[in-house]
Formats: structure tokens, sequence, C-alpha cells
């Protein structure tokens, strides 16, 4: 309980001057201003947004970049008009913008290209998954042979059991308290299968490190610090393109995340959020995002076996329940119990 | 019944009242639909709302003392079935202090203490549909009721009721298409048996009276058609007797005409004195039996034309009897000759019309006069069913033929002679027609016997 509350005193003393932004860019020279708040890299996405400003030269486009707990308390302090609201809000914790969208503080659109999204990956035609992310174990191909390269959890928890000098504080993966979207990953583990108990176990056993940020822990992983990572987000890991790391999607099932893209129900210039939307959702945003790495392509040989692994996680009301007070207390404290944290440098 | 103004068409004055019908009908049945299906559906997603919340209720334990809830996914499985609406919900302690879920949920206003209650209530300014169950603790450590209030929009409720009205108005809707359309083929089939009665009436030329042919025309119609055939059938007699009075008359009165000329031309060219007086009295003879037969004549077209145009009234025969014999017309031609009259007690009752065979009866005595032997009798009598009327005299009776030729149109026996029997009979054989009986004749004891048998009518009942 102490370490809660020292962990929640944390999170007081960081969160709140985190609502500010943590980056902001400028795209196009137009006249009419549009505002995109997001919890995506400015540099991953600055391609398409790139595209997109050239296709509409009257919009004067300002990108910022948030973290996903900060973004969500800015949007609903919005959706109350506590403060000014973006045009468009797009976010990997997708569970608070599931939320978000339940509050009605969103705005219907409905277009061709929306209507092609499967139905997991819309809700209300309100929240649209315009992305397909998984998420992976990385491990540092220097460390581990390739043999020995765990494929599922599975594997990652024989490994543990097997070789427990080995993984001894060398395992690493996200801080759920301080990562919406860690969070959002061990919970949908934890009601997806039930190795997420073992693992759990086996996570605390092994002394898991769990940490912040996924550039920390791939840069981590590669300089061979950790062994490996799990629940990372493929993205990322393609992004940073490091040496030395492999990637695995787990062969039990693999988790798929579509970033959630929204347009608050008081956003002041929501033409140009639908837009976006049709753009992010043309073949051309499609592109672009694949080129970003934000649309998982599975290489022709995997398509078989990743068919039956994939699980996306759908943008729907169940998710809710992540959010839920009494779930998210016990669910953390249980999380807490079995990790340890790493020395503060 | 005839207007001027033609009235609105059969079949639009039918499709407006079947139009009329099915949408009060329609009206009636969209709002049982409506009412019907948004029940329906409400009982529905009511369901879902309350298996939800006794999930939630179900997942409570207490731990330390309080009361904790593990929040189970399969409730949010259950209200994503109404795919669209949004959820609120929330679980209070006794004191109503919020354990978990969204504070702004609402709590039912009413105070019953049942262990469900649904109510209505707004979601972000929408409105949704509420259930709120109710789960008591009695344990060591806590003990008290704790509420789980579980919330939709009603998005999917709403669309499942319209859903529910439309699949029980689209058949209805068909079945008043449908009889629409029959309605019109109906009454088009009815009403084309019309058309061709009005072609076939523009088709004919101005003298042919014959009648419409009924067939295959609908009842109701034929009604029409048959009173327009009796009016046809009216008119084509009155037609025919004018013809025959014209034709009558002019070919009647052409001999003796020529004759009075004649007898005329010889008085003037005549010097002796007393050959002139005995040729002004054939002439006044002649003139006589002219007027006679004019007389006649009009009394005959009178009958026919009184026949078809006057009411039948009943009748005492007996009174005609009377009549005939009073007025004493034969006094005229046969001074001298006795007439009796043979009646009985009972009245003896005919339909008919007095004028008509008054005149038939005079033109019967007047004939048994100039040509029979007297005695002569008039008697009314019932015979075989029949009222009968006859006349009585000692002499040889009607020629042969001369009966059989009297209901002819052209009497070339009456016009051969002056004063003119045939035209007599005629008027006779007219008025039994026109009353439905015939005329009799026969030998007997009592000498030639003729009779215009008429048939009784029904008592009336009054």
């Amino acid at each position: 309980m102490k370490r809660i509350f020292l962990v929640n005193a944390m999170l007081c003393a960081l969160g709140t001057p985190a609502m500010a932004q943590e980056d902001t860019a400028q795209f196009g020279a137009g006249d009419t201003p549009f505002l995109i708040r997001s919890t995506t890299d400015i540099a991953i996405l600055a391609p398409a947004l790139t595209a997109f400003a050239e296709r509409t030269p009257d919009l004067k486009i300002t990108y910022e970049q948030w973290g996903s707990n900060a973004l969500d308390a800015t949007a609903n302090a919005a959706c109350d008009g506590a403060i000014r609201p973006a045009d468009a809000v797009f976010s990997s914790a997708v569970h608070l913008m599931v939320a978000l969208v339940n509050r009605a503080c969103a705005r219907p659109y409905v277009s061709e290209r929306t209507r092609a999204l499967p139905a997991t990956r819309r809700w209300r035609n309100e929240i649209w998954g315009v992305t397909q992310e998984p998420a992976v174990m990385i491990y540092n191909t220097e460390l581990i042979a390739r043999d020995d390269v765990p494929t599922s959890r599975f594997d990652l928890l024989d490994l543990m059991r097997d070789a427990p000098d080995l993984v001894r504080s060398r395992i690493a993966t996200y801080d759920i308290e301080e990562s919406g979207l860690g969070y959002l990953f061990a919970y949908i583990d934890s009601i997806e299968a039930t190795t997420f108990g073992s693992l759990l176990e086996g996570l605390a056993r092994s002394q898991a490190v769990a940490t912040c940020c996924s550039a920390e822990i791939i840069d981590s992983v590669s300089k061979g610090e950790y062994l490996m990572a799990y629940n990372v987000l493929g993205s990322y890991v393609q992004n940073a393109a490091p040496v030395n790391v492999g990637v695995v999607l787990p062969s039990d099932y693999t988790l798929f995340l579509s970033r959630g893209y929204m347009i608050p129900k008081n956003a002041t210039n929501p033409t140009a959020a639908e837009q976006f939307l049709d753009f992010l959702l043309s073949d051309e945003g499609q592109a672009s995002l694949t080129a970003a790495g934000l649309l998982h392509t599975t290489a022709p040989d995997e398509q078989r076996d990743i068919q039956g692994v994939r699980r996306s996680i759908p943008l729907a009301p169940p998710l809710l329940v992540a959010l839920d007070a009494n779930i998210e207390r016990d669910f953390l404290s249980r999380w807490n119990d079995a990790f340890s944290r790493p020395p503060t440098p | 019944m005839v207007t001027e103004v033609p009235g609105s068409s059969l079949l639009s004055r039918l499709l407006t009242g079947v139009v009329l019908i099915l949408a009060a009908g329609g009206i009636i049945v969209a709002l049982s639909t409506w009412f019907n299906g948004r029940a329906a559906s409400w009982e529905a997603y009511d369901r879902l709302l309350l298996g939800a919340a006794n999930d939630i209720a179900e997942s409570i334990r207490i731990v330390d003392g309080t009361p904790r809830v593990s929040l189970p996914t399969s409730a949010f499985e259950l209200l994503a079935q109404a795919p669209d609406d949004r959820v609120s919900y929330a679980v209070r302690g006794p004191g109503g202090g919020l354990i978990t879920g969204q504070a702004e949920t609402p709590t039912p206003n009413a105070t019953q203490r049942r262990d469900a209650v649904f109510f209505d209530g707004s979601m972000q300014g929408e409105q949704a549909r509420f259930v709120d169950v109710t789960r008591r603790f009695a344990e060591r450590e806590f003990s008290g009721d704790v509420r789980v209030t579980v919330g939709q929009t009603m998005i999917a409720r709403r669309a499942l009721a319209v859903d529910l009205m439309l699949n029980a108005l689209v058949p209805i809707a068909l079945a008043g298409v449908a009889l629409i359309l029959i309605s019109i083929i109906v009454v088009r089939g009815a009403v084309r048996p019309l058309d061709r009665i009005a072609e076939d009436m523009a088709a004919r030329d101005p003298y042919d009276l014959t009648p419409v042919s009924v067939e295959g025309v609908p009842r109701e119609i034929a009604v029409i058609v048959n009173a327009m055939n009796r009016f046809m059938g009216r008119l084509d007699r009155q037609f025919t007797a004018m013809q025959s009075l014209i034709s009558d008359t002019a070919h009647q009165l052409r001999t003796p005409v020529a004759a009075i000329r004649a007898q005329t031309e010889t008085a003037i060219e005549e010097t002796d004195p007393n050959e002139r007086a005995r040729l002004l009295g054939r002439l006044a003879r002649r003139t006589r039996s002219l007027g006679s037969l004019l007389d006649q004549m009009l009394s005959r077209a009178l009958v026919v034309h009184r026949t078809d145009s006057v009411a039948r009234e009943r009748i005492d025969l007996r009174q005609i009897a009377l009549e005939i014999v009073e007025a004493r017309d034969h006094e005229i031609v046969a001074p001298g000759v006795d007439v009796e009259l043979v009646i009985g007690e009972t009245e003896v009752i005919v339909a008919g019309d007095e004028f008509s065979l008054v005149q038939a009866g005079k033109n019967l005595l007047s004939n048994a006069i100039k040509h029979g032997v007297p005695p002569v009798r008039v008697g009314v009598s019932e015979a075989n069913g029949r009222a009968l009327l006859w006349f009585e005299d000692q002499g040889p009776g009607i020629p042969p033929g001369v009966l059989a030729q009297t209901g002819e149109r052209f009497q070339r026996t009456a016009a051969s002679r002056e004063d003119s029997a045939g035209l007599g009979l005629s008027i006779v054989t007219a008025v039994a027609d026109a009353f439905d009986g015939d005329i009799e004749t026969a030998f007997g004891e009592d000498g030639f016997r003729i009779a215009l048998a008429l048939p009784i009518p029904p008592e009336e009942t009054s």
C-alpha cells in the first residue's frame, strides 16, 4: 500500500505539469487553423501530415504531441468546455478514447472510407481505428541465440523457469502506471488468456523491470542492458530501427492495436478533421502509415500463422471495464506486488 | 335521379372509400404495431440491461469490510448487443456513496424497494434507459444494500421497434395496394357492360326500340337495363299505336271519303229533285257512318294509349257491365232491341282501366246488336278462375278468321266495311292484351257467346 501511495504521489508530481504538450509542429501555411492532439511522435506522422498539408493548402496544421494520460485529461477538459478543444484527437490509449466517446464528447462522421472499416475498428461512427500495430516481444539478437528465442508466451514462461539466472532483472515491459498503452496491453492480456497470471508470477520471480517509454526500452535491449522486452508496440521498434534487436509476434496470440481517431464534439474545424481522417484512410494515407510502421503488413509466409492468432483490440464499450476505478486499483496493486521498480538513476 | 352534371365516377368513389378505409386502418395498425414493437423492443433491451446489472451485482465482494466490484467484461459484452449505444454504470454503497462507476449515473427517484427498478433518464443530454438492481449484504464486516445502476442510450431499442413495426406494416401495406388494384379491376369489370350498352344504343337507328340484351350484365345494372327495356317497350307500343292510327286512319278514311265525294258530285249533277233527295239521304248516312268510324278509331287509339300509361285499378266487372248497358248507346244503332243484364250478387274484381274496359264492352255489345240476332244478353261471371264479361245473341257468330285477324295492326275487313266491326274487335283485342286476358267465343244453348276473359287479381291485404 505504501508503494502505491508513493507511486501516486510521483504521478501527481509528474502529471500536473504534464498537462502541457510534449512537442509541437506546424504543417502547411494556410489561413484556417487545424489543431491535432496526438500521442504519436511527430517524426513518425510527419510524412503523412506533410502530404495532407500539400493537398489542403488552405489549412495551417498545428500538431501537438502529448502523453496518453495527459491527452485524455486535456480532451476531457475540452469536452467540458474548460479549455480550447482540438479539431482532432489521435491516441494509442484507445480505452481512454472509447471512454471519451461514451461521455458523448465526440462528433459523428460517416464517409465511404469510414464505412469500409471493419466493425472492430469503429464505434458509433465517432471513433475510428486508423492504424494496426502489433504488441510484440523484442530481444537482443547477440545475447539470445536464434533457436532459444521464445516465440510465444509459453516459451517466455519456460525461459524464465529454466534459466532464472540468465533472465534475472533483464526482462523489461511498460510501467503500466505511467503508460496508458502499457496498462491497456496488460489489461487485455489479463482477460485474453489464463497465461497472464503465470506470466505475472514469472516476471515477478525474474525480477522483471517495469519501466517507462518505448524508446528507452528498445534502446536498452539494443545495448544489451535487457535481454528482452515484453509487450512493446511494434511500430516503435520499426521506427527506432535499433541494431541487435529481433522482433517476435507471439504465436499463441498477438494483440493488435488500432490507434483511435476522434473528432471532438465542439471542434472548431471539424471539416478539416474529417478530411484528415479520410486522407489517413485513403490509399495514399494508408501507404504513408505503412511506411511509418503504423500499419503492420504481414509477410506472405507468416500470413497463415498470424491470421489465427491475431487479436484486434475492438473499439467498443467493453474497454470501459479497463477504466473502472475498482478494476484499475485491483489490477495495479496486483501488478505492483509483482514488479520491482528500477533504481532511480 | 337524372342530373345534368355527371356524377363522379364509380371507380373514383370506390377508390376514395377504399383509400380512406385503408388510411384510417393504416394509421390505427401503424400505431398499434408501433406500440407493440416498442413494448417488445423495450422488454428485450431491458432484459439485456438487467442481465448486465445482475452480472455486475454478482461480482461484488466484501473485502476488508468494504464492497469491491470486479467489473465483469461479460456485462459490457452483453450491453454491446446494442452496438452503437453509450453506456453508463454506477455501484453505490448503503449511504449512496459511489463505490465505482460514473458519478453522473442517475438513481431512480422512486422509493420503491424492489429488486430491479427500470427508469428513464438522461445520459449527457441524450435519452437513456436505466435499471437499478439492489444487492443486500448481511455479513459480519458489512451489511446493507449495494445498488448497481446500469444505463444505456436508446438507439438500438428504437431501431428494433421501428424494425418490428415495419415488418408488420409492409405486408399490410402490400395488402392495401392489392386491395386497391382488385377494386380497380372489379369495378372496371362491372362497369364494362355499361360501355357495351352505351355503344349498342349509340349504334341503333332511331326507330329501333327492341330490348337491350342483359346477358353478362351484373344484376344491379340489369335492373336499370330492364327498366330501360320496359320503357322502350312502352315507347315502342305507343309508337306502333300511333303509326297504326295514322295509317289506319288514312287507309280507312280514303274509301268512305272517296264515296262521299263521288256521291256529292253525283248529287250536284242530278237534276231530278227526287233522285237528288235520295242521294243526299245516302250521303248523310255515309257521313254518319264515317263519324262513328272516326269515333271508334279515336277510342281505339285512346284505349291503346291508356293501357300503357294509366295505372291499373281494382274494378268490379259488374260495374262495367252496368255502365255499358245504362249508356244505352245501342239504342242509337238499333232502337227497340232489348238488352238483358245478367249479373250476380258477388262482386267480380279485375285489375284494369275502367275507360278501356267500358270501351271494349261497348264494342262487343254494339257488334252483338248490329250483327247478331236478338235477344241480346250481357253478363258477368267467374269461370276457371277467370272473370268473364260476356255477350250473347242468337246470331251466327263471328265469321271464322275475323277474330284471328283482329290482333293485327291493319284491318282489311274493318276498312272494307262502313260500320267497321273489325275495328271494334281490334279495340277489344287490345284491351284483352293490355290486361293479360283474351277473347273467348263459344256456341251454347243460349246462342253465340263472346267473352272478355280477364285474370282475377289476388286479394288485396289492406
